[in-house]
This record gives C-alpha cells, structure tokens and sequence, in this order.
C-alpha cells in the first residue's frame, strides 16, 4: 500500500515535467519537422500538406529533402552557421577565462561577502537584457560615450569603429552571458574541500601547483556546465549580433528569423533550424560524456 | 617529588637541540586567544601528544607547526631553524589531516606520489619509494584504486603513507585514529608505534582522546584554554596530576575539597567535608598550612570491604547504590552519608568473585596512601 503511494508519488513528480517537455518540446518539434520536410506555398499557413486527402482517402504523400539540400548549396547558410558555432566557441573561452577567476574570487571570499558577491553578478539581471544592449550601443557608437571621451581626452583624431564589427559581438555576449559562466563555476569551487588545497601545500606544492593539480581537476564538472550554459544559447543569438554585429556576417539566428519573418519561407526556416539543432546535439552530447566521465572519477 | 621534574626526567636525554622548539608562542584570533604563550621542545625521535578538549588550541598549536597559521607572538624552531614566514611547502614537516584530505580525483598511488612529484624528483626514483611506501603500510595492490574505493582504515594508512613518503623530519598527526572503529584503532596505534620506531620520525599527535595519547605517546603535554598545564608521561600525567583539571581529564577520580590540617615534608593530612576521616597522603605539598587544598583519588585505588579496617585515616563508609559489569571489571557507584557519590572500580580476576558487592550493601571504602594526590592548582 506504502509503496504504491510511494511509486505513484514518483511517477507524478516525474510525470509533471515530462508532460511539460512532451506537449512543449516534442510536440513543437515534430511539428517543426514535418514543415521543413513540406514545400512553401503562398497560402495560410504558408507551406503545402504533406498528406494529400481526398474522400477520406489518402491520394498522395509529399516528402521532400529539398529544404536541407538548399542549405548545403547556398553559402549563405554554411557561413552564417560556421560563424554562429565561431562566435559560440571564442564566447565561451572568453567567458570561462573571465569567469572563473570571478568565481574562485566569490568561492574563496568570506562567507558573509559571498552573497554579496554573487548578488553583484546576478544585479545586471534586474535590467532588461534588450536595454543592456542598448546601453552599450550607446556606449559603441562612432558619436557614443567611449568615442566622445576619447576625441575629447585627445587620444584619437577620428572616431574607432567598434559597432558592427565582432569585437562589439564579442563584448555583448560576453558581457550577457558571464553570470552564466561564474553560477554553475561557483556552485562547483564553493563546496571545494580547503583542506585539500592545505594538504597539497603541506606535500611541497606551491599555489599555482596546487590550484593546477588539485582544485582544476575538481572543477571540471562546474567548466563543463557553465561551457554548456554559455555555448548552446549563443550559438542561437539573435539579438546582440543583430544591434551590435557585421551586418555582411549573419549569425545562424539571425538567418531563421529572416527566413520565417522576412521571406515567410516556413519550410527552409524550420531545416534551418532543424540543422541548428543537429549542429548543437554533437557538442552537447560530448559535453555529457566528458561530464560522466568526470563524475565518475570522483 | 612533583610532576614537572618528573617531566623533565622522562624526556630522552639528548644533549643535540630538540627537534622543536618552541617559545612563548601565542596565536589570538581577534579577541580569542587560541594559543597562550605556550613554551614546549620536543625531542628528536618522540612521539609528542597534545591532549585537551575541543577548542583548547592543540589544533592550533598544530597548525602552527605545520605553517598553517602563524604566531601572534613567540617563535617556533624546527631543527633550529626558525619558521617564521616559512611557508607550508618549504616547510620540513608533514601532516595526517583528521578528514585524511586525500585528493579524490587521483588513485592512491597519485596521491602518494605527489608529495615527491613536488620535489621533482625523477620519474623511476618516485615510482620505487611509492611502491615501497605502499608495502611499508600494507597497502600493495590498491595502488590503482581511487579513495572512495577504499575502507576507512586504507583510507588512514593512504594518508601515513602519502605524508611518510617524503621523509619528513617531523610528522604531526591530527586525530589520527578518529575515524576509525575500535577494534581497528587498537590495531592501527600498535601499527603506528612500530611504524615511527621503524622510520625514526619524530612525531607530534593531537588528540582529544586520552587512551589514544596514553597508548601512542612517550610524554603528553595536556592543554587547557591554550594553555600547556602538564607535561609528562602517560604515567606521570595519570599518577600525579599537577593540576585539579589534569587529574579530572585524565581517567576517572574522585575529587574532594578539603583543608590542610597536618603538612610535614613527607605526608599531609588533609580534612575533606565529605569524608568522615582525614585524607592522608605520603608526599608533601607546597601550600600554607590550613590552606584549602583538592584532592584526588582514582577509582581503581580504593577497596571494598564489608568490615571497618583498623585505621583512622584514608577510610569512609557507604552503600553501594549502582553496578556496572563490564566483564574485565566492574565500576560501583557508592554514595556516602552526606550523599556524596564515589567511583570505585575492581578487576574481576577470577570468575567466581568471593565476595560479591550487589547494590544496596553496606560498604566500607579504604585507600592507601600512597594513593591520593593533593595539589593547590
């Protein structure tokens, strides 16, 4: 009697969410598949049946390939997703390189500084994203803050061009996504043993050999969430590349959203974003593995 | 004859500087003194127990050897050479933390050779001295495991074998039989004792358990409120408490209060409220006549008998109010008339005891006296 309750306990509290992703997740997703496989037609909704009905009969199925193949023969999307998978990994390295001094700093504060601290990190969150990047438009452009201080200091004789190039991407995203990078780094450093680090010293390593021998090796599980939680998210990015980036270099969310609002062309968007998600799988499945691996060597 | 000559006697006599020395050495933390001018040198060879409560400073004083903290006040030398603003690393002195703190990402030849790989030693040569190391404690054929692979007692003997591998001048054990089970703490002291007298190490042991210090140690120095009050051999420290606290820390004992009455040379007599006789003891003490004066008795130094004895000192009656059988002896709570209740402990040497105290009897106490130990402090 107990353990039925019990099991029916868990199957709803694992059932809730799993219903969740079913009706949010899968369903969108497989709805999304069927139209990249359908042809686009000037019509509501904008995309041919697949099924052809008539007198409750099935006629005729239409599938086709065509979508994908067109985004291999147009260079367009190749470069737009080779840039959105650049621009994700340099982010990410940038993020972690930034980050993870920040979060040892947080980790290693005092106790009661380190809400504090993390209260710094999380503070930006309380603004709208869209206006940060506005601000720092307004910070970038030709006649923006930087540029005007530095014309007046005398420094520079003509503006710096920094909107519409990648270090303006760079930057945004970088400065967008750092909390992402320092959360799940800090959760990790925090509960870090000190007397490991203690240990280590006492066995004749000095600092740098200690954090490389010992408290590096234990954070990899927090490097690969936080890798995971910059990575995924930028590689879709469509808003700061659009404000801040090269307007002759798109980044691949940019492109799926021309294609669904622009050219209302619900077929090849849905195989663009079909193959976004085919292009993030491969990376998250070897972060998972490294991950397992790294859980089970503690 | 006093506990501190008796100390000082014990120690090995060695004319070479000690091993460590230390002086005056304070330690405060804001306002809380942790460490309290303490003064101390342990010897060459040693094995040296810090014993005191939780939060007498004894980690403290530890971790100030080992470099972990550094002293408020007063100088600590290793071998002579002063250790001030020497840091852990360079430090000739390894530690068995209490959580053992072994790296849980390395196997346990990793975490042995690590402390060698700091010292670049070359590859073959690092490699040889851990697998010697490994053997010396028993530990051949885990090499590849991981920590949490392995039994508290592999887990202890990991942690020897990664601070004895680097052959330390001083190691300094923190608890080091803690986390074991009984039966293997037992084991594991022997274990250690022909360890140290194999290697030559000196070692300094913090515990908070007396039997592991009386077991492990060649002297004792017993700490309170960061303070040493007694240094000595687990003999000395246990037959002559030079303090009230000591003699309360250490074992069992029955205290009392009382007043100098008699105090000659080579005996006092001493009036105690709670006992009906005057306590006589066969050692002098240095106070004022009619001072007040504690007294301590052990539990296992008194006898049991059905008859008053023909004396007139050292004696008390009662009635035996509790037993406790616990197989090699037996502990009895007996309460006098003034409902003081005394210990009192018998070895059961033959299985069928010939005389036999149930709870409920009338009692009388004896002790000899050479048994009590009086003292101001």
């Amino acid at each position: 009697m107990a353990a039925r309750g019990l099991r029916l306990g868990r199957l709803l509290v694992i059932g809730v969410p799993m219903g969740w992703l079913l009706l949010f997740f899968l369903a969108p997703f497989l709805i999304d598949f069927k139209i990249s496989l359908s042809e686009v037609r000037l019509a509501i909704p904008p995309y041919a049946p697949l099924l052809e009905w008539a007198d409750g009969k099935l006629v005729a199925m239409h599938l086709q390939l065509t979508n994908y193949r067109y985004l291999f023969t147009d260079s367009l999307y190749v470069s737009a997703y080779g840039y959105s998978l650049q621009v994700a990994a340099v982010s990410t390295l940038l993020c972690l390189l930034l980050g993870y001094p920040m979060a040892l700093g947080i980790a290693r504060a005092e106790p009661a500084r380190r809400n504090l601290l993390l209260m710094l990190v999380i503070l930006p969150f309380w603004t709208s994203f869209l206006l940060r990047v506005y601000a720092w438009m307004g910070l970038l452009r030709n006649n923006g803050l930087i540029n005007n201080f530095l014309l007046w200091a005398g420094v520079i004789d003509t503006p710096i061009q920094m909107m519409q190039t990648d270090f303006a991407v760079y930057l945004g995203i970088v400065y967008s996504y750092l909390p992402f990078m320092i959360l799940p780094l800090y959760t990790n450093l925090e509960k870090h043993d000190g007397t490991l680090l203690e240990a280590a010293a006492d066995l004749g390593a000095k600092p740098l050999a200690a954090f490389l021998r010992v408290t590096l090796p234990l954070s990899v599980p927090g490097i690969l969430a936080g890798a995971l939680l910059v990575f995924i998210p930028v590689v879709g990015e469509y808003v700061i590349p659009t404000l801040l980036g090269r307007p002759d270099q798109l980044m691949i969310g940019r492109v799926l959203s021309d294609e669904f609002f622009a050219n209302r062309d619900w077929p090849v968007a849905s195989a663009v974003a079909m193959m976004m998600l085919v292009l993030l799988v491969v990376p998250i499945v070897a972060f998972q593995r490294l991950q397992n691996n790294a859980a089970h060597a503690r | 004859m006093t506990a501190a000559d008796n100390g000082a006697a014990s120690a090995p006599l060695s004319a070479a500087q000690p091993c460590v020395r230390i002086e005056g050495v304070t330690k405060r933390f804001g306002e809380f003194t942790a460490v309290d001018d303490v003064s101390l040198d342990i010897q060459e060879g040693e094995i040296f127990c810090l014993l005191g409560g939780s939060g007498c400073g004894k980690t403290t004083l530890l971790r100030m050897l080992a470099g972990f903290e550094q002293p408020s006040a007063g100088r600590i030398l290793i071998d002579g050479q002063d250790m001030a603003g020497i840091a852990p690393y360079e430090r000739p002195v390894n530690m068995m933390f209490q959580s053992y703190a072994l790296f849980p990402h390395m196997t346990v030849q990793a975490n042995v050779a690590f402390g060698l790989e700091q010292e670049k030693l070359p590859k073959d040569q690092i490699a040889q001295r851990v697998e010697a190391m490994l053997s010396l404690v028993r530990l051949d054929g885990m090499a590849q495991r991981k920590p949490h692979q392995l039994s508290g007692g592999q887990r202890q003997r990991v942690a020897l074998a990664r601070a004895l591998v680097k052959r330390p001048r001083l190691l300094l054990l923190d608890e080091p039989l803690g986390a074991l089970d009984r039966k293997l703490r037992e084991h594991t002291q022997f274990e250690l004792l022909g360890l140290q007298k194999q290697l030559g190490v000196t070692f300094v042991v913090v515990t908070h358990d007396q039997e592991e210090a009386m077991t492990l140690a060649n002297r004792i120095g017993v700490m309170d409120r960061g303070r040493i009050v007694q240094v000595g051999s687990p003999r000395d420290i246990y037959e002559y408490p030079s303090t009230r606290f000591v003699a309360d820390f250490i074992g069992s004992v029955n205290l009392f209060e009382g007043r100098l009455t008699e105090d000659e040379a080579d005996y006092v007599r001493v009036a105690c409220p709670e006992l009906p006789a005057p306590v006589l003891v066969d050692h002098g003490v240095s106070a004022a006549p009619d001072a007040t004066v504690w007294v301590a008795i052990r539990p296992e130094k008194i006898q049991l008998l059905r008859e008053r004895p023909e004396v007139a000192d050292n004696i008390a009656q009662g009635t035996v109010r509790d037993v406790a059988y616990m197989g090699d002896m037996s502990i009895y709570l007996v309460v006098l008339p003034v409902g003081r209740e005394l210990r009192v402990t018998r070895a059961n040497l033959q299985r069928k005891e010939e005389e036999i105290f149930e709870s409920g009897d009338a009692v009388w106490l004896a002790w000899d006296a050479a048994s009590p130990v009086v003292g101001t402090g």
